[in-house]
């Protein structure tokens, strides 16, 4: 039995949650999640402007403060904190602990070889919306193909201490340390797919644990120190989701059901590079306190392409808000989105969108939301977005005048002027497996 | 006796692009038929209105006494391009425990 446990579900997640699970109990693999959709293209533009960046930047300290602990009990970690620049980030870990073996996955990061897989005739189409590649080539920022369990498996093999990948899947984290120790094999598809699915569980952090459930929330132990999850996996393929005992947070059958649910598409045909897993052949029992046990997956065989994850640019966008007081908030909120529409309209601005949302009214749910007659207070937030960046940031000037110029008994303009950020919008594709060869670089 | 989806479901909501899912699991074994019959993708899309602009699909996992929903083009465009505060639907899933369906 092996015990692996993910200690960041995002970049941003807490940073206290992997050293706990360093030092709460014991561990073999430490996992850490960094990488979220949108976050190859925030790294890639960091990258553009200092090439010695473009990777999870909370990582390297994290394993210089955990490197004495890491040797001393024999925990290898696995993080695809390396983003488009895994090579950088490798530097900065041996910089951070001196005496760590570090192992790269180079191959994912295929920005550079576009216009060569265009040349092939790889159309490269959304795989929402079917549209060509073609149509947003020049806003590309990055591209990467997501890589499964056997690249990382490979570098564990090596006798590193921390693996560092690039855009690898977040369930090939977990699946890697059973693949490296258990010895499995790429047809082994009922396994594979069991270690996918102990990822998908754990590769949000604490929403299996406890975090945002709504079961009971109210009485879930001690959240502050809530527990980050355990897998406990065998060479079967069944495994027990858990964590730390003296961790706070619950793991039963409810927790860890919405996570399953979590971010799902076809049940039975849960694609990555590794396998399809089939989340209708799950069999959950709660097993004991805070332990929930996972049997009978099926798996079938890895599809013969990989998704690639492209990210561009395309416009701007500004969001900006003003609170309304009672009385009448919610007719003066309105009043004030109609003058500011009116006002852009009069100065000729056009935009491929506005959307205007009252928070306390209906902002989260639209005509769900059940009526509020006379709220207390009204929260007017005004979004726009459109291809010019001045357009945009013409309307960013349009909120504040409204509190001396507008409807009576506006305020919370303190943070000023709202910020004109770039849509950096995500593009998914498909490419044959064949174009990605992954290599693995051990540096110490 | 009409009762709120709540009485009877919990559920877990995210998206992926300008879909959003939501995954609605049965609180007791014997409840699960209950949402079958009542939880339809045609009462969910009606449920959401404007809100959700395209098609609701419905999977069945009678394994976990769960249903999972896809809400197409539910996210104001999703992701970054989106303008709305809830742009990863992390919210539907609680707005959907609302709705009312009848338990006899």
């Amino acid at each position: 039995m092996i015990r692996i446990a993910n200690g960041q579900g995002f970049w941003g997640d807490w940073l206290e949650a992997p050293v706990r699970l360093v030092d709460e109990g014991s561990i073999d693999f430490l996992v850490l999640d960094y990488l979220a959709e949108v976050t190859m293209s925030i790294l890639q533009k960091q990258k553009e402007e200092d090439p010695a960046l473009g990777y999870a930047r909370d990582f390297p300290p994290l394993i210089g403060r955990l490197a004495a602990r890491l040797k001393e009990r024999n925990i290898k970690v696995i993080a695809n904190a390396g983003g488009v620049n895994p090579a950088a980030c490798a530097r900065a870990v041996l910089k951070a602990a001196p005496g760590l073996k570090v192992a790269v996955v180079h191959g994912d990061d295929v920005f550079s070889r576009l216009d060569t897989f265009l040349a092939k005739g790889y159309e490269l189409r959304d795989m929402d919306t079917a549209q060509p590649i073609t149509t947003i080539r020049p806003q590309i920022l990055s591209a990467n193909a997501y890589i499964g369990a056997f690249p990382l498996a490979e570098a564990l093999d090596s006798g590193a201490d921390v693996v560092i990948a690039g855009r690898s899947t977040d369930t090939a984290l977990t699946l890697a340390p059973m693949v490296h120790k258990f010895g499995w094999k790429a047809d082994d598809w009922d396994k594979l797919a069991a270690g996918t699915i102990a990822g998908h569980i754990i590769e949000c952090g604490a929403q299996c644990t406890g975090g945002n459930c709504q079961v009971e929330w109210e009485n879930i132990p001690d959240m502050a120190n809530i527990g980050y999850p355990i897998i406990e996996a065998e060479p079967d393929g069944t495994f027990t989701v858990t964590k730390h005992e003296v961790a706070g947070g619950r793991v039963n059958s409810d927790t860890v059901k919405e996570q399953l649910l979590y971010e799902l598409g076809d049940p039975k045909r849960y694609l990555t590079p590794d396998c399809s897993a089939d989340f209708t052949s799950i069999h959950l029992e709660d097993s004991g306190p805070n332990r929930v046990r996972v049997s009978g997956i099926k798996g079938g065989p890895r599809p013969p392409t990989l998704k690639l994850s492209i990210s561009y640019t395309n416009g701007w966008k500004a969001m900006g808000t003003l609170v309304y007081s009672w009385p009448q908030a919610l007719p003066k909120a309105r009043a004030a989105d109609r003058i500011v529409r009116q006002r852009l309209e009069t100065l000729g601005l056009h935009y491929d969108e506005i959307y205007t949302e009252f928070f306390g009214v209906n902002a989260c749910n639209g005509q769900v939301a059940p009526p509020n007659a006379d709220p207390p207070e009204v929260q007017l937030r005004i979004g726009v977005r459109g291809q010019d960046r001045k357009t945009v940031d013409r309307f960013t000037r349009e909120l504040i005048p409204l509190v001396l110029n507008g409807p009576p008994g506006a305020t919370g303009f303190g943070e000023g002027r709202p910020p004109v950020r770039e849509i950096v919008a995500y593009w998914s594709a498909l490419l044959p497996r064949e174009e990605i060869q992954t290599t693995v670089e051990v540096i110490s | 006796m009409k009762v709120p989806l709540a009485a009877i479901a919990h559920t877990r909501s995210g998206d992926k692009g300008d879909t959003s899912n939501i995954g609605v699991i049965a609180l007791k074994p014997e409840h699960y038929p209950v949402i079958l019959r009542e939880v339809t993708p045609e009462r969910v899309k009606a449920y959401f209105g404007d809100l959700v602009k395209g098609e609701v699909e419905r999977f069945e996992l009678p394994n976990l006494g769960a249903i999972n929903l896809l809400l197409h083009e539910a996210l104001g465009g999703g992701g970054t391009v989106s303008l709305r505060v809830d742009a990863q639907g992390k919210t539907y899933g609680a707005a959907l425990l609302r709705m009312e369906i009848e338990l006899g």
